[in-house]
């Protein structure tokens, strides 16, 4: 093995172990820690560990600190983006059950993201109950809303208006998710 | 008639509220199509030959900024309309009523992709976690350590209670007070840019009163008597001490942060080696 091959080897083995186990509250890790421990090319370094993870069907994916997705990122923002490993594919609605979503759930979930989405990034709690409550049980609607907001995919400032947060941008391709709920054929209940 | 400096004022503030309303545009994502650019500007225009010293000419300035990205978010607000992505709220609201469960999850399947997380014991711990069994005591032997000597019951003074730092001399709240007014001269001697070193404040003659401080230290912050600003690059923590206690965080999420002062951080600072 090449002085370099082994080099990136040896990076990527310690990107695979930072990215993969859980080191803080929150998955993933930040820009600037794998910079520390990895150097300052960390970024060639997470490409390459990208690019061995397809064939496992998963991705390295970078969340900005801004809402939207950055084009040309610059160094700084990226030391302040988080980088974790998410599935590259889908989920068949068996597999969601075995990581402990339930379909009542997980419905919830889509709707109130899709709503905020349609509201172009933000919708006041309230509105969104009445949605949920539609097809969920009402003792169950707030729980679940707050249990989205502590997942991290839904956020909440304190006129009680809600807001995607930083697991929907780094899990949902939101676009795809719009597209496909617009285009669906409504099957009979 | 107005006088010039009125007329200076009323323009200072037309300008100020002009940065204001487009500021909460750009940050809570409203319809920017509610600033009226044109009015906005035909008021800078107005007020820009009143202008004087360089602090005036500064807000006009920041004004047409402010205007200006106005204006980006109304193009990029149109964009949005014209693009895939922006979706009539209540045509997908029907969308939604009438799917079955089943084909929101389906379809939301297509395009999640969850994180992927592990929690794993390694052969490392597991040493680790042997080796710490293997030199922990057995329990009735570490409770022996802590049973103490039947004593007679007796009286104790307030004194006494403050000799053996049972009681505090001073009321908590009077020598937070106390504390923060120390922070604040500290912050004056040391900086003009209003915050200080946490271990230049902190750190004392002695470990115990080092140990003190830090205690008092975490509720000088936590109860919005000062702040801690970090830079994680630089490894820096200072405190920064507000002028009035804070008690209102507005939307900012609180968190916890752990600082070891531990006799080896202490002895490093001692010696310069800590910042």
């Amino acid at each position: 093995m090449s002085k370099r091959k082994a080099y990136y080897a040896s990076k990527i083995k310690r990107a695979t172990h930072m990215l993969f186990y859980k080191r803080h509250r929150k998955p993933g890790v930040k820009g600037w820690e794998l910079r520390k421990a990895l150097g300052s090319d960390y970024p060639k370094v997470l490409k390459i560990l990208d690019d061995y993870l397809k064939g496992m069907d998963l991705q390295v994916k970078t969340v900005f600190e801004e809402e939207k997705q950055v084009e040309k990122p610059s160094l700084e923002q990226l030391d302040r983006a988080r980088f974790c490993i998410t599935l590259r594919g889908e989920l068949t609605p068996k597999e969601t059950k075995m990581i402990g979503w339930r379909i009542d759930d997980l419905a919830g979930l889509a709707i109130a993201i899709s709503h905020i989405i349609s509201k172009r990034g933000k919708a006041p709690r309230k509105e969104v109950e009445e949605l949920l409550r539609d097809k969920l049980p009402g003792w169950k609607v707030g729980i679940n809303i707050d249990r989205y907001i502590r997942y991290g995919y839904l956020t909440q400032d304190e006129s009680e208006q809600l807001y995607l947060d930083w697991r929907t941008r780094a899990e949902v391709d939101q676009k795809a998710l719009v597209d496909l709920l617009l285009r669906s054929e409504n099957k009979v209940q | 008639m107005q006088s010039k400096r009125e007329r200076e004022r009323i323009g200072r503030e037309k300008l100020q509220r002009i940065i204001e309303t487009c500021k909460s545009i750009s940050d809570r994502s409203l319809n920017p199509f509610l600033v009226d650019v044109k009015e906005n500007i035909s008021i800078a225009r107005e007020y820009l030959p009143e202008w004087e010293i360089p602090e005036d000419l500064c807000l006009d300035a920041e004004t047409i900024h402010q205007i200006a990205s106005v204006i980006k978010l109304q193009s990029e607000w149109v964009r949005h309309r014209s693009t895939s992505l922006y979706t009539d709220p209540f045509l997908l609201q029907e969308k939604l009523a009438r799917m079955p469960k089943e084909q929101v999850v389906e379809t939301f399947l297509k395009s999640w992709h969850p994180t992927i997380e592990l929690e794993q014991i390694s052969l490392h711990s597991l040493a680790e976690a042997v080796r710490y069994w293997e030199g922990l005591l057995p329990l009735k032997e570490r409770w022996k350590e802590f049973s103490s000597a039947e004593t007679e019951r007796g009286l104790a003074t307030r004194e006494e209670l403050v000799q053996q730092r049972i009681l505090r001399e001073k009321a908590f709240s009077e020598e937070l007070d106390t504390f923060w007014l120390q922070l604040k001269e500290r912050v004056k001697e040391k900086s003009a840019e209003g915050k200080i070193l946490y271990w230049d404040f902190v750190g004392a003659e002695t470990y115990e009163e080092t140990v003190d401080r830090a205690f008092m230290t975490s509720f000088l912050i936590t109860y919005g008597y000062a702040t801690l600003e970090i830079h994680p690059l630089e490894e820096e923590i200072f405190i920064k001490p507000h002028e009035k206690p804070e008690t209102k965080i507005g939307n900012k999420q609180l968190i916890s942060i752990p600082i070891a002062v531990a006799v080896e951080d202490w002895a490093r600072w001692k010696r310069g080696e800590l910042k």
